[in-house]
């Protein structure tokens, strides 16, 4: 090696740092479909889905994605999305997202109204789409809901759907009056859905009633 | 089923005892062969091994004695040489304006011997007239009016004498003890040049006990002393601690570094790309920017010829060994640069996400602490702007390290050598014992026979020794 070369050499040690790049970035990341039912009474519970949501906001990192959607009485379609977005990779630019975000669903949530049906099964078929098209690696779907169905008479859901390596957490089940009488409707209603989302093909199926339970999961993913 | 006599258990077992003593009896020799064999092949490999492997122990100690002297010698040799340069300079520095210190001193030794021969000079004596002063004294004056007026003129005018002289002699003593005041600057001038004289010889000495005591280390290696060896090899035991340690303070600082600029990479890499399942890409890069500054270091400390890692480096010309410092400095200058642009701007992304949490969480905002919530931000600039440079010092501890490892590693592989070999050895020896133990335990299963052999052949010779005893040569 003589001298000139040496001095190359130097100055390609300065130029190492460009070696970084061209990682695996989808497979890291994480995306999230919140699902809000504001039909009936549960319209109440929207304080609750607004920590959720800024929970999420919270956790999830840059390169992550997340979407809100409302469950209504026909609940497949992208209107339906209140608000979504692929954060940033640079956290900077990733926060002042989150803070739009954040604000839209605010502004959302305050001005709920409750709807007279409940389609439940549109919702998860719509955030199916939105998870596999961001590619994600660890695809989640939480349903904020009381998992109670209540179509109407035109509306058709009543055939297999696909929900392949997405986990389905259900936040927030709340009792009906129903429950109450006969706690085995209850008990019912969630085996059905733990059953429906299994054949479907999603990864895991989770109950969580208590909020502050959502740490664990999101910490540990 | 193996009973001859089931209704009697006990002759059975005799019996069969019995046969199977006999049958063992008549399979002695080629038992007693096969034990041998067993041990033989067994600790002949291992006696081989323990041989091969003590000798490749000793082998390598010698190549180890014969790497460290000479790297010792070298390194004494580059000491001695350092030394001598120390000397002549020393030399060069005090004992070239010698000849003027010996003049000034020689001068003023001459000055001060003058001024002494001048207070050597004793005031003029007494005048003669004393002893005719005694004489007038004893002279009877009778009363007369002349005589008494005789003596009272006599004695005024020895009065005005007596002090005349007294003053001469005051003046005189007065002008020696200015003469003598007049000693002092150039005492104490010759007191000044002659401790720096002292002082410069003490330095010189010095120089040549050192010089001294490398030579005398520098023989004992040329000598190829076994001193010498242990000597080296304890210098580089403790240099390689010593190293060591140094090296695990810059990994912490190292450490601190990285988490300084590893999430403000992420600002510049993305946060999300991953090289491996848990590895970021940030993080490799903030990696990266570390070991280029401290490439950079090492580079700078070889052109600086503090450290001979690259005997390129060394060898180059000086114009060029510059061009390189400056180069080396500059990359690293710009580098740490960055790393306190990068501290602020963690510091910045940070502040952002906690305010981002505290309106997520709807909590109320912490309240801004002044000049005060500034300091954690200046000392990240700071550190951020130092720890490069302070890195860049890992390159001293490194070649210590680097060279001392070799002699560390060297001596340590003898020890296990030198263990596995002992190892090897027990284990022929167990072998050995092990199959002369067999061949006893044997004999003792078949003593019946062995017995009544004995008896057989004192029957035919007379006298014959104890069986035991021929047991026993067996």
């Amino acid at each position: 090696m003589n001298s000139k070369a040496l001095l190359a050499s130097l100055a390609a040690a300065a130029l190492a740092l460009a070696a970084a790049g061209c990682g695996d970035s989808r497979s890291h990341a994480q995306a999230v479909y919140v699902l809000v039912d504001t039909s009936g009474t549960y319209a109440r519970e929207a304080g609750k889905a607004e920590r959720v949501i800024n929970y999420l906001l919270g956790t999830l990192r840059p390169g992550d994605s997340l979407a809100v959607a409302k469950v209504e009485s026909r609940s497949f379609s992208e209107k339906d999305i209140v608000a979504k977005a692929t954060f940033d990779t640079r956290p900077s630019q990733a926060n002042a997202q989150k803070r739009a975000f954040r604000d839209k669903t605010e502004a959302y949530l305050k001005s709920v109204q409750g709807t007279a049906h409940t389609d439940i099964t549109g919702g998860l078929i719509q955030g199916a789409e939105f998870l596999n098209e961001t590619g994600a690696g660890t695809k989640t779907i939480i349903v904020f809901s009381d998992m109670q169905e209540d179509l109407d008479k035109v509306t058709i859901r009543n055939f297999p759907i696909r929900l392949d390596h997405i986990r389905v957490i259900a936040l927030n089940v709340t009792k009906l009056n129903s429950d109450n009488i006969d706690p085995r409707r209850y008990l019912g209603r969630l085996d059905a859905w733990h059953k429906r989302v299994k054949a479907a093909g999603a990864s895991e199926w989770k109950v969580i009633n208590d909020i502050e339970r959502l740490d664990g999961i999101f910490a540990s993913s | 089923m193996w009973m001859i006599w089931p209704d009697n258990v006990a002759l059975s077992i005799l019996v069969l005892v019995l046969i199977a003593m006999f049958a063992l009896y008549a399979a002695r020799a080629p038992m007693h062969g096969l034990l041998r064999s067993a041990s033989h092949a067994l600790g002949g490999p291992l006696r081989l091994g323990s041989r091969w492997l003590f000798g490749v122990a000793a082998e390598m100690r010698a190549r180890n004695k014969a790497v460290l002297l000479a790297q010792g010698r070298r390194e004494t040799g580059q000491r001695i040489e350092r030394e001598f340069e120390r000397l002549a300079l020393l030399v060069a520095r005090d004992l070239q304006g010698y000849p003027t210190l010996q003049r000034k001193l020689l001068e003023e030794i001459t000055r001060v011997e003058e001024d002494y021969k001048k207070c050597g000079e004793v005031p003029p004596p007494p005048p003669d007239w004393v002893d005719a002063v005694t004489a007038v004294a004893k002279i009877k004056t009778g009363g007369g009016e002349v005589v008494q007026k005789i003596l009272l003129d006599i004695r005024q005018s020895l009065e005005s004498i007596h002090d005349k002289a007294l003053a001469e002699y005051r003046r005189a003593y007065q002008m020696r003890h200015s003469i003598l005041e007049g000693f002092m600057p150039y005492w104490r001038s010759l007191d000044k040049t002659m401790k720096q004289v002292d002082k410069n010889m003490s330095g010189i000495q010095d120089a040549a006990a050192a010089v001294d005591a490398q030579m005398a280390s520098y023989k004992e290696i040329a000598a190829r002393s076994d001193e010498a060896e242990s000597s080296l090899t304890n210098s580089a035991f403790t240099q390689f601690f010593i190293a060591a340690l140094v090296m695990g303070v810059a990994l912490g600082g190292a450490f601190v570094n990285f988490k300084l600029i590893a999430l403000p990479m992420s600002e510049m890499v993305g946060a999300s790309d991953y090289l491996t399942a848990t590895l970021r890409t940030s993080e490799v890069a903030a990696l990266v920017i570390i070991l280029v500054e401290g490439s950079m270091g090492l580079f700078a400390m070889e052109s600086l010829r503090i450290t001979h890692l690259f005997p390129r480096i060394a060898n180059l010309n000086d114009r060029m060994r510059r061009r390189m410092v400056w180069i080396s400095l500059t990359l690293l200058l710009t580098l740490a640069g960055i790393e306190s642009a990068l501290a602020l701007m963690r510091d910045m992304l940070i502040q952002d996400k906690q305010a981002l949490l505290q309106s997520l969480a709807a909590t109320p905002a912490v309240v801004s602490e002044g000049w005060l919530g500034h300091i954690p931000t200046a000392g990240q600039m700071v550190l951020g702007f130092i720890l490069p440079f302070a890195l860049a010092f890992v390159a001293v501890p490194l070649e210590s390290f680097i060279h001392s490892a070799r002699t560390v590693g060297g001596a340590l592989l003898v020890n296990l050598l030198g263990a596995i070999a002992f190892a090897l050895r027990i284990l022929s020896n167990l072998a050995r014992h092990a199959s002369r133990a067999l061949v006893h335990a044997y004999d003792v299963l078949i003593v019946l026979p062995l017995v009544l052999e004995h008896a057989l052949r004192s029957l035919r010779k007379a006298p014959a020794a104890p069986v035991l005893r021929e047991l026993g040569h067996e």
